[in-house]
């Protein structure tokens, strides 16, 4: 049962990481274009799925209580902040989108918050992946870092990488789905986000090293962990040649398969914790009630159901938008 | 009192939940009727049906938007700022609401998509489904709500293992006589908010003497179903009292106001109540009716407030006030909902303007009753969060900050203070527009999953108006 339910978080994670990533990053993507036309073209390539992108998060928010109530209650209250933050940016973007076309001279409040929101959401999940990876202050198993203790350069760093991470999934998803000037600077930007997000996994790497992260010791006492960055590596290799060939359809999922080897690296690095080093999944779980109860319905007839639905509601939207589209 | 951040959470809290329950109950009772309408005009295949749809389904769709955004934050406050008692309560919180998201989250997001971009897509047999279970959605949402909502209020089911509820039962959870109630009232609530803002937007027509004819049919429709509703909801409400009264005998001495055990026990009916002198001020009561509105009966001892030490007591003022505001919405409904109805099958009724106006008025008051009634249930419920097991003082995250929680506060305020003014003023300026004017054209370019589009293009555009607050 505790393995079923990891699974599925682990899913459902990813599936919000990608999915929600590309949209974010169009969100930071817009505020760098001034022109009235491509924005419109950009929101357009969203407009009929983030909101289905952002249930993701709710779903994999409540597997996690549910079936993991221990890790639920310290994650989210340690990073007050960030969630809030996080929560916070989600709403300002959410009716951005919603608003920015009734308005005229109030429109550039909504674009701000668009942007800002997006960037601010993207920023603190980073920030809160980095500050798991660094280690969180924990005396005998109760939080004792304060409402900052997520705060650190290397969760900064972590939150400027994800929005670059992001940024460069939402260039990609514009290369698929749009046409004409919007293209064109989206395929500019890939390579230069993706040399960005190179440039950071290096940093990482390096801090790591010098401050000694425990989860380095992880990857030294791991070494099949290094087959997930191979794969990462074999799939920017990929994207490269895509780019050059000027294909419009790999450089997604290239970028895709890289947020999800980097996803599994740092699961597996982590495993068995759930908060690493501190709380094991084992202690984070459940009793057998609650998972046996949420298995029999949801995990096992409903659970599909979502996966066929996010499926569905793309094909029927898949394609090119076309320039400036008739959504608006 | 001093600013704690226990304080701070229980306000945010408190402001957050109530921010968000004005649109699902909304929403709820819009679904079903717009599910109505739909039938309808496959039976009688009248287009008149046709355009009040497809008006009243912009309408539904800005509220349904602004109910998600204040729904997801919603999900993850639980963890912020009780993460005692979501660890210790997750373990039957957490699949309650995990089921709510996956079975009618799921439900409402798959079909919204067919309600709004789908008419010329899908059969109308198929259409009519998806609505009916958007409908369905909503009413499931608000079911696991309930109870998860039932289980703090009367915890059952479960023992107490390793500083955890663990759930040892969970048709006792699900199946319990207070969930059964609660439910009703809830969804009842929410029928009747969908019945009175529809009949008010008859009303508001008919006294600007335009679109005559889909407003007799939202005022009839509206009225004759609150006229039904209403007398069901006071049942119901009786019910919900009984709960109280069996389970939660402080809280029920809270509400009214009772602070002594008194045999046969009188009934206040108005009064301050004051927590110092543990006495009423101003007090109006009735002998005996206390008795009989508790258990039925000319004799029985009801309990007082004193009977609990001080520690264990609700407040009362606010609970004693918000049950009366509740009760009161619910009479006021009751005489406008029989007289209106009255009138309407004499056909008197659009010659009488007073009543108009007061119909036209009338669409706040179900609003105030679930807000009242909600206040009335949680803060009744004080101390506890989890009633008789955990304090809400023990429930909070122990190492939060007041400066945090503050800064917290007072940001969710600015935002939802923005967002709600221009939410409203959108649906306001769709009301007022009327259901001709924004018709077609927002329907054919609306994309599903951003529901506040369905607001683009109408009565802006129509009447050439600028944007918003301009
Ligand atoms: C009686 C009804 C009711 C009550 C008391 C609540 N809700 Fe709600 N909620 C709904 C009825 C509803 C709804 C009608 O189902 C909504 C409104 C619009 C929508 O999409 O669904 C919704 C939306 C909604 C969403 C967004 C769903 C999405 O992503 O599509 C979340 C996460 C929550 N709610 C969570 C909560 C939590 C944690 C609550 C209590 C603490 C809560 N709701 C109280
Ligand atoms: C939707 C309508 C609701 C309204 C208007 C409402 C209102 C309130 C208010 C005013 C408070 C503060 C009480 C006080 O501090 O004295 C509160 C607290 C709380 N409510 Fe509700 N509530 C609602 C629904 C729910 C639901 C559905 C749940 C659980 C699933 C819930 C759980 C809580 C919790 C955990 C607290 C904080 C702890 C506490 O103060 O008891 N509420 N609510
Ligand atoms: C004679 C009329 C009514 C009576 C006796 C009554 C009784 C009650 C009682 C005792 C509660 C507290 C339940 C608790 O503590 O858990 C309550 C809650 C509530 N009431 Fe009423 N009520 C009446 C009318 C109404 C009306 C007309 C509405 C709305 C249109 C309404 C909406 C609510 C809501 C939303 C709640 C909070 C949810 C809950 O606790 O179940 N009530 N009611």
């Amino acid at each position: 049962m505790v393995m079923f339910w990891v699974a599925l978080l682990a899913i459902s994670i990813l599936i919000y990481l990608l999915l929600d990533g590309f949209d974010l990053g169009i969100g930071m993507l817009f505020g760098l274009t001034r022109s009235e036309a491509n924005r419109s073209a950009m929101l357009s390539t969203v407009a009929p799925v983030w909101d289905g992108n952002e249930t993701w998060l709710v779903v994999s928010g409540v597997i996690l209580w549910g079936a993991f109530p221990v890790a639920y209650s310290v994650l989210l209250s340690a990073f007050y902040v960030p969630v809030i933050v996080m929560l916070l940016g989600l709403i300002l973007r959410g009716v951005a989108f919603e608003f920015r076309n009734k308005a005229l001279r109030t429109r550039w409040i909504w674009e701000a918050g668009f942007a800002g929101g997006s960037l601010a959401a993207s920023f603190m999940q980073g920030a809160m992946v980095g500050a798991l990876v660094r280690g969180l202050a924990f005396v005998d198993g109760e939080y004792t870092g304060g409402a900052l203790g997520w705060l650190s350069p290397f969760s900064l760093l972590c939150g400027a990488g994800l929005c670059l991470g992001y940024m460069l999934l939402g260039a990609c998803w514009l290369v698929r789905k749009c046409d004409g000037v919007v293209r064109v600077t989206a395929r500019r930007q890939i390579p230069i986000l993706a040399m960005g997000v190179l440039g950071f996994l290096i940093l990482v790497f390096i801090y790591a090293l010098a401050e000694h992260l425990p989860i380095l010791h992880r990857w030294i006492d791991r070494p099949y962990l290094f087959v997930f960055p191979a794969i990462g590596a074999a799939a920017a290799a990929v994207l490269a040649t895509s780019i050059l060939r000027h294909n419009d359809y790999w450089p997604f999922h290239m970028v895709s398969l890289i947020f999800a080897s980097a996803f599994g690296t740092l699961a597996l690095s982590f495993w068995p914790y759930m908060i690493p080093f501190v709380i094991t999944i084992d202690e984070a779980a459940a009793p057998h009630s609650s998972l046996a109860f949420m298995f029999w319905g949801e995990g096992l007839f409903v659970f599909p159901l979502l996966l066929v639905y996010t499926a569905v509601g793309y094909r029927v939207f898949r394609g090119k938008v076309g320039p400036v589209v008739g959504h608006y | 009192m001093d600013m704690t951040a226990l304080l701070l959470s229980r306000i945010q809290f408190g402001f957050t939940i109530s921010f968000h329950i004005i649109f699902p109950s909304f929403t709820i009772g819009l679904a079903a009727w717009l599910t109505v309408l739909e039938s309808m005009r496959l039976v009688t295949g009248r287009p008149v049906y046709q355009t009040l749809f497809e008006f009243w389904l912009k309408i539904f769709g800005v509220a349904f938007g602004l109910g998600v955004v204040s729904g997801v934050v919603m999900a993850f406050q639980f963890g912020t700022n009780w993460s005692v008692l979501s660890r210790m309560s997750g373990p039957i919180q957490g699949p309650l609401l995990s089921y709510e998201t996956f079975t009618a989250f799921m439900l409402e997001a798959g079909f919204f998509g067919v309600l709004i971009f789908g008419r010329k897509r899908v059969a109308p047999g198929f259409y009519l489904f998806s609505t009916a279970m958007v409908a369905v959605g909503t009413t499931l949402s608000a079911f696991w709500i309930m109870t998860n909502n039932s289980w703090m209020q009367f915890p059952v089911g479960y023992a107490f293992r390793d500083g955890a509820f663990v759930p040892d039962d969970w048709t006792k959870i699900i199946f319990n006589s207070v969930v059964w109630v609660r439910f009703p009232h809830m969804l009842l609530a929410s029928y009747l908010t969908g019945a009175f803002c529809v009949a008010a937007t008859g009303a508001w027509y008919l006294l600007r003497r335009t679109y005559r004819a889909e407003a007799r049919i939202m005022l009839r429709m509206g009225l004759f179903l609150a006229a039904v509703l209403i007398p069901l909801q006071l049942v119901f409400g009786h019910l919900v009292g009984d709960y109280v009264h069996q389970h939660q005998p402080a809280k029920f001495a809270a509400i009214e106001a009772r602070w002594h055990d008194e045999q046969p026990a009188s009934e206040v009916l108005i009064a301050i109540p004051d927590s110092t002198t543990e006495t009423n001020r101003f007090e109006i009561k009735i002998p005996v009716l206390g008795s009989i509105i508790g258990s039925m009966s000319l004799t029985s001892k009801e309990i007082g407030l004193t009977d609990f030490p001080p520690e264990d007591r609700p407040p009362v003022f606010v609970p004693f006030m918000t049950f009366r505001i509740m009760v009161g919405c619910g009479l006021i409904m009751l005489a406008l909902a029989w007289l209106g109805s009255y009138l309407m099958a004499k056909g008197r009724i659009e010659r009488s303007r007073l009543l108009l106006w007061l119909i036209f008025l009338s669409f706040s008051l179900p609003f105030i009753a679930i807000l009242t009634g909600w206040y009335t249930a949680e803060i009744g419920r004080q101390p506890w969060t989890v009633y008789g097991v955990l304090r809400t003082a023990d429930a909070v995250t122990p190492f939060l900050t007041a400066p945090a929680a503050m800064t917290s506060l007072i940001l969710f305020g600015a935002v939802y203070a923005f967002i709600f003014s221009f939410g409203t003023y959108y649906i306001y300026r769709l009301l007022r527009a009327g259901p001709v004017a924004a018709a077609p054209k927002a329907w054919e370019t609306a994309v599903p999953s951003r529901p506040m589009s369905l607001a683009d293009g109408g009565p802006a555009a129509a009447r050439g108006y600028v944007g918003a607050g301009e």
